[in-house]
């Protein structure tokens, strides 16, 4: 993924002269994961440079960039340092288009490395969609594969509203064959990686894998799972969360956040307006608990696992 | 023992508060120009005081009055070119006008019809009216890096307060104006109060004195002389259009009014204190140095006076006659592109999805 994601960023930075690429350690480095690795040496110190470590400045320069005709896209190092640049994302990227009556909108992307299941320390595994998906004008990505990683970001670059691509740090070493390309499905499609009729679970991000995971144990014992990748949080596929709730009666909803007001609530309250007459059974939510990531011993016991999303399965199919 | 940093900042003055002249006040404007200064703190007064009678007779929400600033604002706004870009924090009415900004337009905020970019920010080069308390210095640093980029010679100025000074994002736009060294101004009238916190409990050390710190030049001048504003302004935008980085000027000024008119500023001052500033009142100052530099005679006060009476009138007029916002204007704009779950909230609330 981080090859995919590197090649989306250079094939932006060739096709449009007004793209930049900063953040910390995005230079020579190439950033912390690599991501933005050899992009400074071929397109230069101009438009892809090194910021000093300043949250709420590498967000806030977005504003002026973007009032200047310029289409930046920022990188923060990861989720757990990202909290300073709240103020002006929330504030002023997500609010410039309301404010300015349509006039001036900030085409920006930021790039935050999220959560968990890579051993990291305090600060490094959080998952913190909700703070954006609740900010109305900002859209939030969530890419689960390396040619949806690619193609993503690429629209995400070419969005004319401000973009959030969280980035699954778990996923960033996964593979996938097959040519990158910008073709496809818009942002705010979700994808169905699995078929199957007895239950649906909808997943985002590095829970994807575990949940195709746990289909296949689950498919050994009789019970087809599909498996709906939702892609991106804002917009929600709401469309593609009724049809599969009602194509199989049963839903179960995993991601790492915490339960409470995760997106596993709005899930199934959107699964509630979309396809009650059609629910055998409650929807189960698989998530984190309401308590601060824990420490790398312990995160296998927090992040969803295939059999805490098999236990939930099989209970709400057999409700 | 380390000498505290509180160690005196020279302070630029040209005219006195008397209207003696104490400096060089060949400061590279023709008659004309020295007119159109008065000419413009009259209309900005003028308006000032209408905005404050507007909202207490409901036609604004509320109003934050600027009476005591109009040489600061009008100085420095004054020194700009016109592709140079301001952004401004929540007080700088006087600013606007000079820009050109569409009054009535701008008093939409303040009459509650739209938030804080009512005008077209692009087209009057000042960027939306902004609350939150010194993040627009941060927006004013990526516009100049957008300038440098493009290399075109310009530069843009950040508007802020001395309470602004306090925040993390003045510290992280001024240290990554440095370190980009692009061609920003970053312009801090220190009017001495923060809604009721003074100074004194503010900083501990001229603001003006960080310049140095983060390694470009501090200037302190009284921003009571529109002559004196407008000098160290014009200096620092040059400098940064030359390519020479930014320059941080601290304006001494004093809010003669409350912070709103939300706000009762006699719970947290004395009347002495206010009486003083009123002494060094920027308008009297100016008009006496004009006066008796032969600039300008008394005729030429009398028309200002009327000049901003009727144009005031005029933007009463225009203001009081707006209606309200259409309720659809809500979700025009809050994306590009709206979500499809949006649009269904739109047609639930106003039937026109």
């Amino acid at each position: 993924m981080v090859a995919a994601l590197n090649a989306a960023l250079r094939d932006a930075l060739a096709g449009d002269p007004r793209t930049l690429v900063f953040g910390e350690d995005v230079g020579e480095l190439g950033g912390v994961f690599r991501v933005t690795e050899g992009l400074q040496s071929e397109f230069g110190r101009e438009r892809v440079f090194n910021t000093p470590i300043a949250e709420a400045g590498i967000a806030g320069i977005c504003v002026g960039l973007a009032m200047a005709g310029w289409r930046p896209i920022a990188e923060m190092q990861f989720e757990g340092f990202s909290y300073p640049a709240l103020d002006q994302v929330i504030s002023h990227l997500a609010k410039y288009r309301e404010r300015t009556r349509g006039r001036v909108g900030v085409p920006a992307v930021i790039r935050i490395p999220s959560f968990g299941g890579i051993k990291g320390k305090e600060h490094h595994g959080e998952s913190p969609e909700t703070y954006y998906v609740h900010t109305a004008g900002l859209k939030v990505v969530v890419p689960s594969s390396p040619l949806d990683a690619y193609r993503l970001l690429r629209l995400s670059i070419d969005d004319p509203d401000p973009v959030i691509f969280l980035e699954p740090k778990s996923r960033y070493w996964s593979k996938e064959t097959g040519e990158p390309t910008v073709d496809g499905a818009g942002i705010g499609r979700a994808r169905t990686v699995r078929h199957g009729g007895s239950c649906v679970v909808i997943a985002y991000g590095a829970m994807v894998t575990r949940c195709i995971e746990a289909a296949e144990v689950l498919s050994a014992e009789g019970i087809e799972v599909s498996v709906l990748d939702l892609r991106s949080l804002v917009p929600l596929d709401v469309e593609a969360i009724g049809e599969a709730v009602r194509a199989t009666g049963h839903a179960v909803v995993v991601h790492e956040a915490p339960l409470t007001l995760g997106m596993g609530a709005e899930i199934v309250a959107r699964i509630v307006e979309e396809a009650f007459d059609h629910l055998e059974a409650p929807v189960a939510r698989v998530t984190g608990p309401d308590v601060p990531y824990p420490p790398a011993s312990l995160e296998h016991r927090y992040l969803p696992s295939v059999e805490r999303i098999s236990t939930a399965v099989r209970r709400v199919v057999s409700y | 023992m380390t000498e505290t940093a509180s160690a005196d900042v020279p302070t630029v003055r040209l005219v006195d508060h008397d209207g003696a002249v104490v400096g060089d006040v060949d400061v590279g404007l023709a008659d004309d120009d020295l007119r159109e200064l008065l000419r413009l703190m009259i209309r900005c007064r003028r308006l000032d005081r209408e905005c404050w009678a507007l909202q207490r007779q409901g036609e604004l929400t509320v109003y934050p009055p600027f009476e005591g600033q109009e040489a600061s604002q009008v100085g420095s706004a004054f020194a700009l070119g016109r592709e140079d870009f301001v952004f401004p924090s929540f007080r700088e009415l006087a600013a606007a006008i000079v820009r050109g900004v569409d009054v009535v337009e701008y008093l939409q905020y303040h009459r509650g019809t739209w938030h804080g970019g009512p005008y077209d920010p692009i087209a009057s080069r000042f960027a939306p009216i902004c609350v939150p308390v010194a993040t627009q210095i941060v927006h004013a640093v990526g516009w100049a890096m957008g300038a440098k980029l493009d290399g075109i010679a310009a530069c843009s100025l950040a508007y802020f307060g001395d309470g602004s000074a306090s925040e993390g994002d003045f510290h992280e736009a001024a240290n990554m104006a440095a370190v980009f060294r692009v061609p920003v101004v970053l312009f801090c009238q220190n009017n001495g109060w923060a809604i009721s916190v003074p100074s004194s409990e503010q900083y501990a050390a001229p603001i003006a004195a960080r310049a140095a710190g983060y390694g470009f030049p501090g200037v302190r001048v009284d921003g009571n002389d529109v002559l004196a504003v407008f000098a160290v302004t014009k200096q620092a935008v040059e400098r940064a259009r030359a390519g020479d980085g930014p320059t941080l000027i601290e304006a001494m000024t004093y809010r003669v009014g409350s912070h709103s008119t939300a706000d009762d500023a006699s719970r947290y001052r004395n009347d002495a204190e206010v009486e003083a500033w009123r002494e060094r009142d920027p308008i009297d100052r100016y008009r006496t140095y004009l006066l008796g530099s032969g600039v300008i005679d008394h005729a030429f006060v009398g028309a200002c006076d009327e000049e901003a009476a009727a144009w005031v009138a005029e933007i009463r007029v225009a203001l009081t006659a707006l209606g309200e916002p259409l309720a659809s204007e809500m979700f025009d704009n809050a994306y590009a592109d709206p979500p499809a779950t949006l649009r269904r909230q739109r047609q639930a609330l106003l039937g026109d999805g």
